[in-house]
């Protein structure tokens, strides 16, 4: 697909009807992400990472995966979890960190997302560390009879992530010991203010795989065409061989690192208002669709009229929500028996609430925000 | 361990010792905090008026310990402060001043690390490429076991390598490089090479929003790593002449910079070059009563939590006893966690029979665990009440409960009462 939505000459479309077509269109991310980034800028959220200008490569790749197909992401791809049907309620809530956040309880920043029923694999903040566990996955895919030959484990990453050691790591297990591994890197040519000439003097990350033995395959990650394409066809080679295979997508972080970021000390506006003309992901695919004649500007506007309200309800809701009880401070350290340690700091927090809950302002007002009001704690009398 | 009891006041006032009694209507300590507790929030309002802060030249100048490194390495050493300027920078700014002089006067030295090319994400490393070139300031790949044995590499050749980590909680990938290589380096080669040039530096601790991965104080991990050095600096003072040490100690040094304290401390910053000594220990107020120990960020809680003791708000007065609140504590920061100043630790303990340890760090097996087993040994007879740490419970850091894992003043206050009171 070119610059303004033609299929370039020669090239071959991916198998595609009119309802997933129009299912594929990308306007729900940015949505969800411009608002999510502003609420952040307002103190009402802690954090928050966008992907603006990579979505084409996280909607693309999500739509070549099965549904069941186990998902081990970095950060930067709500659009998985979207395109998966977790909603927009749950992302809010996690975002909250609000009593509906299953993801994590409240417990990790926004973005950590993570559902098993959807087949994601919680976010965890340190670079890289999914890659391995997702040669694990993968192998546990192959040792389950009911998943070997049907399901891969798919890895996202950015290419300075591939920087770690558990990069090379997690190619080397999913080739040596074979693994159906879907390695696939977002570059975006930038890890925070790094851009990509300094994270590697070789040929980006593709050029790594010929030397772990796994298949790879660039693509043009602002093409949602191609990067469907090409997933599809590495992931029927991931599973069909049930060996690890690399998917490249070269895409441009038009969005900041995160909101502790401000890009424009490192790189020129200029240049990120180019890529945002000339390349611009979204309108490439619009462009596609309205060329054929599966859409047109009043889908377009409709569509986003109706997806800001969703996302404006979603967000009123979460913002109303309190969290979770204060006793999960404690929970979930360990399964099966809660050791002493815990049982005793648990009750030492206890009488400290007890004490100066009421009077000492820090607390009192940050009781408030807990659906219990801190009673699951307090009640827990002795 | 059993949970502490909540002392009552008239428990309290009746296990004082007769002679802490009759120092409590002397001792009314001047503090820093106004009456009424911080709000809640991620930043720490006592830092803008803390005491503990040197905010006027001649306060910086007569910073303890200080040794002033002039610039004719011949001359004797200049003890005078007449004549030093001073220039107000908050820590992230004394810790870049620290490097351009590291930079200015060893043509060996350089700095590295993820994103240290344009100024670090907290702003370190800014305007030092330019000023040096991007052959001795530079990024690297992301990858921190890289940038540890990296540097090794270039501290076993003899030059001076300052590497940054971004956040602590990312330094255990290179846990292997500094455990198992740095720290060892000299011990295994019969004493022929050594890493001593090799310094790094990450910002450490919580914030108040950072949630399990940026919040951690990992000090703790490398207690048994003897060969290396870990040290926390409290204010831009501090890191200016402790990371000027630590750069030039002949040991490797991993040092651990608050991170909420980047922007918030402000002080008067000598701007010759100077070291502060790595392996002391400082008091900061002095006291007869109890030792409250700490390093990096918890000694502005511990400074709130004394002020709070002395002069509570109304709102606390029914809490604070009365009999408790002249009180004299003793006021140290480590500054070196590892090898910690045992001496001027266990001096102060025999002095004041009482050890209130506070971090940030959980508890099991933390720095704190270490400190209350040698203070025990040492100082059995002298102790009037068991040692106390006030640390983050054993459990991760939970993003929206942070403000009840990580210590702040009032864990630290009933910590001190009641240790008063036992």
């Amino acid at each position: 697909m070119d610059g303004v939505g033609n299929v370039i000459e020669g090239a071959e479309l991916p198998e595609l009807d009119q309802e997933f077509a129009r299912k594929k269109n990308m306007a729900l991310l940015p949505i969800m992400d411009t608002l999510l980034y502003n609420i952040q800028r307002q103190g009402k959220i802690s954090f928050y990472m966008t992907a603006h200008g990579e979505e084409a490569t996280v909607v693309g790749t999500a739509a070549a995966l099965l549904p069941d197909d186990e998902v081990l992401g970095q950060y930067r791809e709500l659009g998985v979890l979207l395109w998966r049907g977790w909603g927009i309620d749950a992302a809010m809530a996690q975002c909250f960190g609000n009593e509906q956040d299953k993801a994590s309880k409240g417990r990790q920043m926004p973005v950590h997302w993570g559902s098993p029923q959807h087949h994601f694999h919680t976010i965890s903040s340190p670079l890289a560390t999914q890659i391995p566990q997702a040669a694990g996955v993968a192998y546990a895919l192959r040792r389950d009879p009911a998943r070997r030959g049907k399901n891969c484990a798919a890895v996202y990453f950015g290419e300075g992530a591939a920087s770690e050691g558990d990069f090379h790591a997690g190619m080397l297990f999913a080739s040596t010991i074979s693994s159906p591994t879907l390695f696939i890197a977002r570059n975006n040519g930038f890890a925070i203010s790094t851009p990509s000439s300094e994270q590697y003097f070789g040929d980006g990350i593709a050029a790594r795989g010929a030397g772990y033995g796994i298949d790879t395959i660039r693509v043009d990650g602002n093409d949602v065409l191609a990067v469907l394409s090409a997933t599809r066809e590495a992931r029927r080679k991931c599973v069909e061989s049930g060996r690890g295979v690399l998917v490249e997508a070269m895409t441009y972080r038009v969005g900041h690192h995160s909101t502790s970021d401000d890009s424009f000390a490192y790189r020129a506006r200029q240049e990120v208002e180019d890529r945002k003309r000339i390349d611009n992901p979204i309108a490439r695919y619009r462009l596609f669709l309205k060329n054929r004649g599966w859409w047109s500007d009043s889908d377009e506007d409709e569509l986003k009229e109706s997806l800001k309200k969703d996302v404006m309800r979603a967000f009123k809701t979460a913002e109303g929500l309190k969290r979770h009880e204060l006793s999960d401070i404690f929970s979930d350290v360990y399964g099966g028996e809660e050791p002493l340690n815990l049982k005793e700091q648990r009750e030492e927090l206890t009488q400290l609430l007890r004490k100066y809950g009421t009077v000492w302002e820090p607390w009192k007002a940050e009781l408030k925000k807990f659906k219990d009001n801190g009673e699951s704690l307090l009640g827990r009398s002795k | 361990m059993t949970a502490p009891s909540i002392a009552s006041t008239a428990r309290a006032a009746k296990r004082l010792s007769p002679s802490t009694l009759s120092r409590l209507s002397v001792a009314r300590r001047c503090n820093s905090t106004g009456a009424e507790p911080p709000p809640a929030g991620g930043h720490l309002p006592s830092i803008a008026t803390s005491k503990i802060l040197r905010t006027t030249r001649e306060a910086a100048l007569r910073t303890p310990g200080i040794k002033w490194l002039d610039e004719d390495g011949n001359s004797p050493l200049q003890n005078t402060i007449g004549g030093r300027e001073t220039r107000k920078m908050n820590l992230y700014q004394a810790v870049r001043d620290a490097m351009g002089i590291a930079l200015a006067k060893d043509d060996t030295a350089i700095v590295f690390g993820e994103d240290v090319a344009f100024g670090g994400v907290f702003r370190c490393t800014m305007g030092l490429a330019e000023e040096f070139g991007r052959e001795r300031v530079f990024n690297t790949p992301l990858s921190e076991q890289g940038i540890a044995g990296f540097g090794i590499g270039v501290a076993s050749m003899g030059q001076t390598a300052i590497a940054e980590i971004q956040f602590s909680d990312y330094i255990f990938p290179a846990f292997d490089q500094l455990v198992n290589e740095a720290a060892k380096f000299r011990y295994r080669s019969g004493g022929q090479f050594n890493v001593g040039r090799l310094t790094v530096r990450t910002p450490s601790m919580s914030v108040g929003h950072g949630g399990l991965y940026h919040s951690q104080s990992p000090e703790g991990f490398f207690m048994g790593a003897s060969g290396l050095k870990i040290v926390v600096p409290r204010s831009p003072v501090q890191a200016k002449g402790l990371l000027l040490a630590s750069i030039r100690d002949p040991n490797p040094v991993i040092f651990m910079e608050p991170k909420i304290l980047y922007r918030s401390a402000v002080e008067q910053v000598p701007i010759d070059d100077f070291e502060l000594p790595l392996g002391r220990a400082e008091v900061l107020v002095p006291g007869a009563d109890l030792t409250l120990l700490t390093w990096g960020t918890p000694l502005y809680h511990c400074e709130t939590a004394l002020s709070l003791l002395a002069e509570p708000p109304a709102s606390l007065a029914p809490l604070v006893p009365e009999a408790l609140r002249g009180a004299r504590i003793e006021l140290i920061d480590l500054r070196t966690v590892l090898p910690w100043d045992v001496e001027s630790v266990i001096e102060s303990v025999q002095r004041t029979g009482r050890l209130v340890i506070v971090h940030e760090a959980s508890r099991t097996a933390g720095v704190g665990a270490e400190i209350a087993a040698e203070v025990q040994s040492r100082a059995f007879l002298k102790l009037l009440a068991p040692v106390r740490r006030v640390t983050a419970w054993d459990t991760p850091v939970g993003l929206q409960f942070e403000k009840f894992i990580i210590p702040d003043a009032i864990h630290v206050l009933d910590a001190v009462m009641e240790t008063l009171a036992f």
